[in-house]
C-alpha cells in the first residue's frame, strides 16, 4: 500500500536518504534499523510528507496508488491521520503540556471525522480502552505531566489511531521507556496491527525490540537501505558486513556472553570501528566503505548493486556479487 | 524551589493595586466633582475637605488624580490590547508561514521599530487634531512590532516541538496548530511583554498629555497636570509633585511586575535586564 521507489532526500549536495526503495503491504510489520544518522527517522518523516522545508525529495512515493513525492503540504494533509499516522520517540515532548489528554485526542475526531463533541468523547474513551489505558474516563481531564511515560505513549497511539490509518509509523516508540513498559508497548503495537489490519513501520536501533515487533526488516546505513529480508533470517544470518557488525555489537545475556579469551581476561564486546561520517563526508561508492572490515579496493568508488541473496532477501554489497 | 514572592513582585504588585484601585474607585466615587472650580479656595493645603489640597483653580487634587489614573489606565489598556492582538497575530502568521513572508513581516516590523512614538503621535495629531484617541492609536501602533517580534521568536521555538509534529501527523493545518498549540504556549512571554508595554504606554500617555496631545481639558491627566503645574513650580510645587509621584508609581509598578513575571516564567533570564 505504500511504495517508495528510488527515493532520495537531499539538502544541498548532501543526501540524508539515497535511492531508498521500500514497500509495505497492508497489515505488514516492517522494522527499520540503523545507527543514529543512518537516515531511519528521515525515512519515517518522508513517509509522512514531513521532511524539513529545505529538503529536496526525488524518486517516487506511492500511497494506495496516489503519487506523493512532489505533493504539496495541502495534499499530504489529506492523507495524514487517515492513511498514515505517526508516533514519536519522546512521549512527553509529543504531547502539548497545556492541553488536556481528552482534548488532544478528540480534536482530530471532531475536525477530520466531523463527530460532535459528545461522539468524539465516546470514541476517545473507546480508543483509550483499545490501547489499554486504565480508567479512561479520568484520563480525559488530565494533563500530560500527570501520567507516566508508558501511559503517554498509549495516549499518542490512541491519537494516531483516531482516523483508522492503514499505516502507522512508530519512530523509536520505546527508546524513552523502561524496558518492561517498552515490551508492553511493542506487544500493543503488534496486536493493533493484527486486529486492525494496519501496517506498522517500526523504526528503532534496538534489535531486540525490532525482532519482537516486526516480520520484515530493513537495515539502513548512511541514508541507504543496505539489507532487507524476513526479520528472523536477517538477524540470524546477516549477509551485509554492516549488519554482521551491528549484530556482533549486542551485549549478550547468560550463555551468550563473549566469555573469556585465551589470556583469561573477559573478551571485549566487538564494535564497528569509527562513527557514521557526516552526510557531506559519506563515501561516493558503498556508504560503509572506510569502516568495513572486509572492504575491497573499489568499494569506496563504485556503488554496489542490490543482490538477491535468496527468495526475499536482498543485500547491497560488492562481496555478494551482481544485480538482484 | 525558587522564591515566588520576590521583592520585585511584592512592590510591583502593591503599586499596581494602588494605582488600579484609584482608577477603579473613581468610577463610583471621588471625594469631589473633579472639574468643580472654586476661586475662593485656590491652593488650599491638605485638609479634611480636600485630602491633597486644591490647585490654581480650586479643584480638588485627589479627585483629579483618581480620574487621571482611570484615563491613563484606559489609554494604556486599549493601546496594549490593540497593538498586542495585531502584533501577536502577525507574529503567529510570520512563524507559521515562514520563508519570504516571515522575512517581509519582520522587516516591516523593523521599520515600525524605527518610528519614534512621540513623533508619530505628533504627526497623527497634526492630521486628526489632538485627542485621547490619537494617543491610543499612536501607542497601539508602536506596540505592534514589539509583540510581533516577541511572538514570532517564541513561536519559532514551539514549532520545533514534537507535539507540533504530532499535530501535523494527525493532519492538522498550520492555522489550527497556531491557534491550539502555538498560541497557548507563547502566552507566558506575551503576557510578560504586555505588562512591561503597559508601563511604557502609561509613560507615553503622560508625555503626550504633557505636550497637550492626549486627554483634552477638562478631562484630567497626570501629564497635563504636570505641565500646568510647571509655571507654578516655585509657588506651589506640590501641584507637580503629586502627578509626578503617580506616574512614577504606575510605571515603576508595572515595570517591576513585568520583570518579576519574566523571572518567574523564564528562570534562565533571572536578573538580566533589557535596556
Amino acid at each position: 500500500m505504500m511504495d517508495l521507489k528510488g527515493v532520495s532526500v537531499g539538502f544541498g549536495a548532501a543526501y540524508a536518504l539515497r535511492d531508498v526503495s521500500v514497500s509495505i503491504a497492508r497489515g505488514e510489520r516492517l522494522g527499520i534499523v540503523g545507527e543514529s544518522g543512518s537516515g531511519k527517522s528521515m525515512l519515517g518523516l518522508t513517509m509522512m510528507g514531513m521532511v524539513p522545508d529545505a529538503a529536496r525529495v526525488e524518486g517516487a512515493i506511492a500511497l494506495d496508488g496516489a503519487q506523493l513525492a512532489r505533493a504539496s503540504e495541502r495534499v499530504w494533509r489529506r492523507h495524514r491521520a487517515r492513511k498514515v499516522a505517526m508516533i514519536f520517540q519522546e512521549p512527553m515532548a509529543a504531547l502539548n503540556p497545556l492541553q488536556r489528554l481528552g482534548e488532544t485526542v478528540m480534536e482530530p475526531l471532531q475536525v477530520h471525522l466531523g463527530l460532535s463533541r459528545a461522539a468524539a468523547r465516546d470514541r476517545t474513551l473507546e480508543l483509550f480502552a483499545e490501547v489499554g489505558i486504565p480508567d479512561p474516563e479520568a484520563r480525559l481531564r488530565q494533563y500530560p505531566h500527570e501520567i507516566s511515560g508508558g501511559q503517554r505513549q498509549r495516549v499518542l497511539i490512541a491519537l494516531a489511531l483516531t482516523c483508522d490509518p492503514s499505516l502507522l509509523i512508530a519512530d523509536e516508540p520505546t527508546t524513552a521507556l523502561d524496558a518492561h513498559v517498552a515490551l508492553r508497548i511493542i506487544d500493543l503495537l503488534v496486536n493493533l496491527a493484527a486486529s486492525r489490519q494496519m501496517a506498522l513501520v517500526f523504526i528503532s536501533h534496538d534489535l531486540a525490540a525490532v525482532a519482537r515487533a516486526t516480520e520484515r526488516i530493513a537495515v539502513m546505513y548512511g541514508g541507504e537501505v543496505i539489507e532487507t529480508g524476513p526479520t528472523p533470517q536477517v538477524l540470524q544470518d546477516p549477509q551485509h558486513p554492516y549488519t554482521k557488525g551491528l549484530l556482533g555489537a549486542r551485549p549478550g545475556i547468560g550463555g551468550e556472553t563473549p566469555g573469556r579469551g585465551p589470556d583469561g581476561r573477559r573478551k571485549r564486546l566487538p564494535t564497528i570501528p569509527g562513527t557514521v561520517p557526516p552526510l557531506s563526508a559519506l563515501p561516493a561508492g558503498c556508504r560503509f566503505s572506510g569502516r568495513c572490515p572486509v572492504e575491497l579496493p573499489h568499494c569506496a568508488r563504485v556503488r554496489p548493486e542490490p543482490h538477491r541473496v535468496s527468495g526475499n532477501r536482498i543485500a547491497t554489497c560488492h562481496l555478494l556479487g551482481g544485480r538482484a | 524551589m525558587t522564591r515566588l514572592l520576590t521583592p520585585n513582585l511584592v512592590l510591583g504588585a502593591a503599586l499596581v493595586v494602588l494605582v488600579v484601585g484609584m482608577a477603579a474607585l473613581s468610577l463610583v466615587w471621588t471625594p469631589h466633582e473633579y472639574a468643580q472650580m472654586n476661586m475662593r479656595d485656590r491652593f488650599a493645603p491638605p485638609s479634611d475637605i480636600h485630602l491633597l489640597g486644591t490647585d490654581q483653580l480650586g479643584r480638588d487634587i485627589a479627585s483629579q488624580l483618581m480620574v487621571a489614573a482611570r484615563n491613563s489606565m484606559t489609554v494604556a489598556l486599549i493601546a496594549v490590547l490593540m497593538g498586542g492582538s495585531i502584533g501577536v497575530a502577525l507574529g503567529l502568521l510570520a512563524s507559521a508561514i515562514g520563508g519570504w513572508v516571515e522575512d517581509l513581516i519582520m522587516r516591516i516590523a523593523d521599520i515600525g521599530f524605527a518610528f519614534p512614538a512621540l513623533l508619530f503621535a505628533i504627526m497623527l495629531s497634526a492630521v486628526f487634531g489632538p485627542s485621547l484617541w490619537v494617543a491610543v492609536l499612536a501607542i497601539a501602533f508602536i506596540n505592534i512590532p514589539v509583540f510581533a517580534r516577541v511572538t514570532r521568536g517564541a513561536a519559532n521555538v514551539i514549532w520545533t516541538r514534537d507535539y507540533v509534529a504530532a499535530a501535523r501527523a494527525a493532519g492538522r493545518g498550520k492555522f489550527a496548530i497556531s491557534r491550539d498549540h502555538i498560541l497557548p504556549n507563547v502566552a507566558a512571554p506575551v503576557i510578560v511583554q504586555a505588562t512591561i508595554e503597559f508601563a511604557i504606554a502609561i509613560l507615553a500617555e503622560a508625555a503626550l498629555s504633557y505636550l497637550g496631545l492626549g486627554a483634552q481639558p477638562p478631562s484630567p491627566s497626570w501629564g497635563r497636570m504636570l505641565s500646568e503645574a510647571q509655571t507654578l513650580m516655585f509657588m506651589a510645587p506640590q501641584l507637580a509633585i503629586y502627578p509626578g509621584l503617580c506616574i512614577m508609581a504606575a510605571v515603576l509598578g508595572f515595570s517591576l511586575l513585568g520583570d518579576a513575571l519574566r523571572d518567574l516564567t523564564d528562570p534562565r533570564l533571572t536578573r538580566s535586564r533589557q535596556a
